[in-house]
């Protein structure tokens, strides 16, 4: 980057700098009105984010990342109810004019007597059965968040305790934990994955079916019909296949930071109080090597959401009539490259999610590693002082 | 003789090290040493780097599992205590570790830090935030530190938290590892005083364990000499210093830098030869006799016994034993 060359380049407080100041005033004012005085005990701890903040505002790549995100969110949380139609009109059926249209095409229907009856607009074109692929990919980005984090939620914190265990008792628990992480990672992760989710679906149909409550909540969590049950058991198979193959590379990283964080002399300092294992586990061990794990999951919710579109390429995820960005590009690959946008779009989609995900992460890599963060700190802080 | 408040007996550990399948060796960091510390004093733990001190301050406190060997904590044996009682041992035997700059968890504020002393032990106090401050203050801190992290501090404030913490649950023996030797030496002396006063102010036993011998002359009424995980000469801290039995209390002191120079050509001068051995293999016999001045026949022949040679003198000597 060019800023850090420039040596001259005054550090007082950007648009942004304060847009990160009011979002943290504020969140410490929630605190304050649930705990007061919370903000009073720890100003350090509130200065501290402000500070990563700061960092975080210099890096434009890591801004480009945080736009992208948070378009993704915001896309995959209200994507599907701002749609223009829902992945469930197939317009051919009425309307075959509506077949594999291009983008940006408007198709007026007349009736025989040649008055106009209906007219669509389809931005991004349609697919085979005249679906809008606009609205498609909306219902597919919600797919895409919610497998994504439920795989990050779940299959993180089984490596990260998994990790602790083994690294922190040693011995015996630590070299059988290892071993079935080595069988696991022996595998390419894809394989194994695929080899679940082919077998798995299987089993979770009826469970889905027989339920009405898993019926409801699962139709929230991928905004779909609940007509369409039978088909959430694929999708949550490859979420639970992707899970099983996450965890270990969380283990064998927690497990090694484990193993030189416990030589610490605050983990013996606690241990010679009579501090429980689990609190040291928690709050001495967890927090002091957690950074890394964070930058891992950032830049991994990202391989996620590829590894699920390769899945659902693969024809394992969403099952017709549901979509998912894989899906999209699987059924639209027959017609590539006449009918490319079939293709094309929901892969830049996929391209600008991940990508976000790992500027995102490469940047919080720099942000909370204390040593790239010093400089900037430092330039924040004169900035500061200048001002006054 | 009063009851001792710790009674070591024969306590060992050894370190394995691990090849590739089983084990290869064990570093002998301890190997049978035996000794009391009666309610009041404190007892100075000296030696080379290595020779086992930290091990044993950590095995008094239970911090490590022996391999060998017992210590009686007022009477009962500390590795045998479980739960509560266990608990209740913690709360009475505490540690003030070496290194000021690893002791403190960076990620949590002092207060944090402090506090979780009280948690453990469930000590209530009306006002929690007050009894921390009167404490942080009796060591020369203040309020405004209190929601401050590690980090803000330099060494000898952060030793001093350290203390605070160890000793903020009324403990009734410390152990103090090396409580000094991070700091500077301005800032060591007033350590030291401020460890003397808790001293006395709550009266607390000490096992003061360091390789400075000015330091623990300072600090101790008695001091035992350790080597190769052995003691080798137990005594009051003045008659060590001033008719030093054991070859070894010899060549260490002898080694003391004195800032006269007349004074210090007078002074007998017992050279300091060779390296300590590896505590993997030590010596047979007297493990000192490779470095020994005065060797005998029988030393590396036939271990030497701690014996008493005068009143509460003890030495680990051929040259003292009639065998």
């Amino acid at each position: 980057m060019g800023s850090s060359i420039a040596s001259k380049e005054t550090y007082e407080k950007k648009i942004l700098d304060r847009f990160s100041d009011k979002l943290v005033d504020s969140i410490t004012n929630l605190i304050d009105k649930v705990k007061p005085g919370w903000s009073e005990r720890n100003k350090s701890k509130i200065d501290e984010w402000k500070l990563m903040f700061y960092a975080f505002n210099r890096s434009p790549p890591g801004i480009i990342g945080a736009i992208l995100i948070i378009s993704f969110i915001l896309i995959g949380l209200f994507g599907p109810y701002v749609a223009p139609y829902s992945y469930r009109e197939f317009l051919y059926i009425e309307y075959p004019d509506t077949y594999l249209v291009p983008p940006g095409s408007t198709v007026t229907i007349t009736n025989k007597r040649g008055d106009i009856v209906k007219v669509f607009n389809f931005p991004l074109g349609t697919d085979k059965y005249g679906r809008d692929l606009l609205s498609l990919i909306l219902y597919g980005a919600r797919v895409s968040l919610i497998v994504s984090l439920i795989v990050i939620l779940l299959g993180v914190p089984v490596g990260i305790l998994l990790g602790l265990v083994a690294g922190y008792f040693g011995g015996k628990v630590d070299e059988v934990i290892m071993r079935i992480t080595d069988i696991f990672l022996a595998f390419p992760a894809l394989i194994l994955a695929i080899a679940f989710a082919s077998v798995l679906p299987e089993r979770i149909r009826p469970i889905i079916i027989q339920s009405g409550i898993l019926k409801q909540v699962f139709s929230v969590f991928f905004a779909a019909d609940v007509r369409d049950a039978a088909n959430f058991a694929p999708i949550l198979s490859v979420i639970l296949a992707i899970i099983l193959v996450w965890w270990p590379p969380y283990t064998r990283i927690i497990r090694g930071s484990v193993l030189s964080a416990k030589e610490n002399l605050y983990v013996e300092a606690a241990k010679a109080l009579g501090v429980s294992t689990w609190k040291i586990l928690f709050k001495h061990i967890l927090p002091n090597i957690i950074s890394p794990v964070l930058v891992l999951i950032t830049l991994d919710i990202g391989s996620v959401i590829l590894m699920e579109a390769s899945l659902s390429f693969l024809g394992l995820g969403a099952q017709d009539p549901m979509v998912d960005w894989g899906k999209i590009v699987y059924d639209g690959a027959q017609y590539f490259p006449d009918r490319w946008w079939l293709v094309i779009f929901p892969g830049l989609a996929t391209f600008l999610a991940v990508l976000g995900w790992n500027l995102i992460g490469d940047t919080l890599r720099d942000v909370l590693d204390p040593r790239t963060r010093r400089s900037i700190e430092f330039k924040v802080k004169r900035g500061k002082a200048e001002e006054k | 003789m009063p009851e001792p408040l710790v009674r070591v007996e024969n306590l060992k550990k050894y370190f394995p090290i691990k090849g590739i399948f089983f084990t290869r060796a064990h570093v002998k960091a301890v190997d049978g040493v035996s000794f009391e510390i009666y309610r009041g004093e404190t007892l100075g733990l000296v030696g080379e780097s290595g020779c086992g001190k930290s091990t044993t301050g950590r095995l008094l406190i239970r911090l490590l599992e022996p391999t060998a060997g017992h210590v009686y904590f007022e009477g009962k044996n500390i590795f045998k205590l479980k739960g509560e009682e266990l608990k209740r041992f913690r709360r009475k035997a505490q540690i003030i570790l070496q290194d000021p700059y690893s002791s403190l968890n960076p990620r949590m504020t002092i207060f944090e830090i402090i506090n979780e002393a009280l948690e453990v032990h469930n000590i209530k106090v009306p006002d929690k935030e007050e009894f921390i401050v009167d404490w942080l203050r009796r060591v020369g801190l203040e309020r405004h530190h209190l929601y401050r992290y590690p980090h803000e501090f330099s060494g000898g404030q952060r030793q001093r938290i350290a203390i605070v913490r160890s000793l903020i649950i009324k403990p009734e023996f410390v152990v103090l590892d090396e409580p000094t030797s991070a700091l500077d030496v301005s800032v060591q002396a007033q350590i030291l005083d401020m460890l003397k006063e808790f001293q006395r102010e709550l009266n607390l036993t000490y096992l003061f364990i360091s390789h400075d011998l000015g330091v623990v002359k300072y600090m101790s009424d008695r001091i035992a000499v350790m080597y190769l995980g052995k003691i080798v000469e137990l005594a009051p801290a003045d008659e060590l210093f001033e008719k030093p039995l054991h070859p070894y209390t010899q060549m260490l002191l002898s080694s003391i830098p004195i800032p006269d120079p007349e004074y210090a050509l007078k002074k007998p001068k017992v050279k300091v030869i060779g390296e300590p051995p590896s505590p993997i293999n030590p010596p047979p016999g007297c493990r000192f006799h490779p470095r020994c001045p005065r060797k005998l026949d029988i030393c590396d022949k036939k271990e030497p016994p701690l014996i008493e040679v005068e009143r509460d003198h003890y030495v680990a000597c051929w040259l003292y034993a009639k065998k």
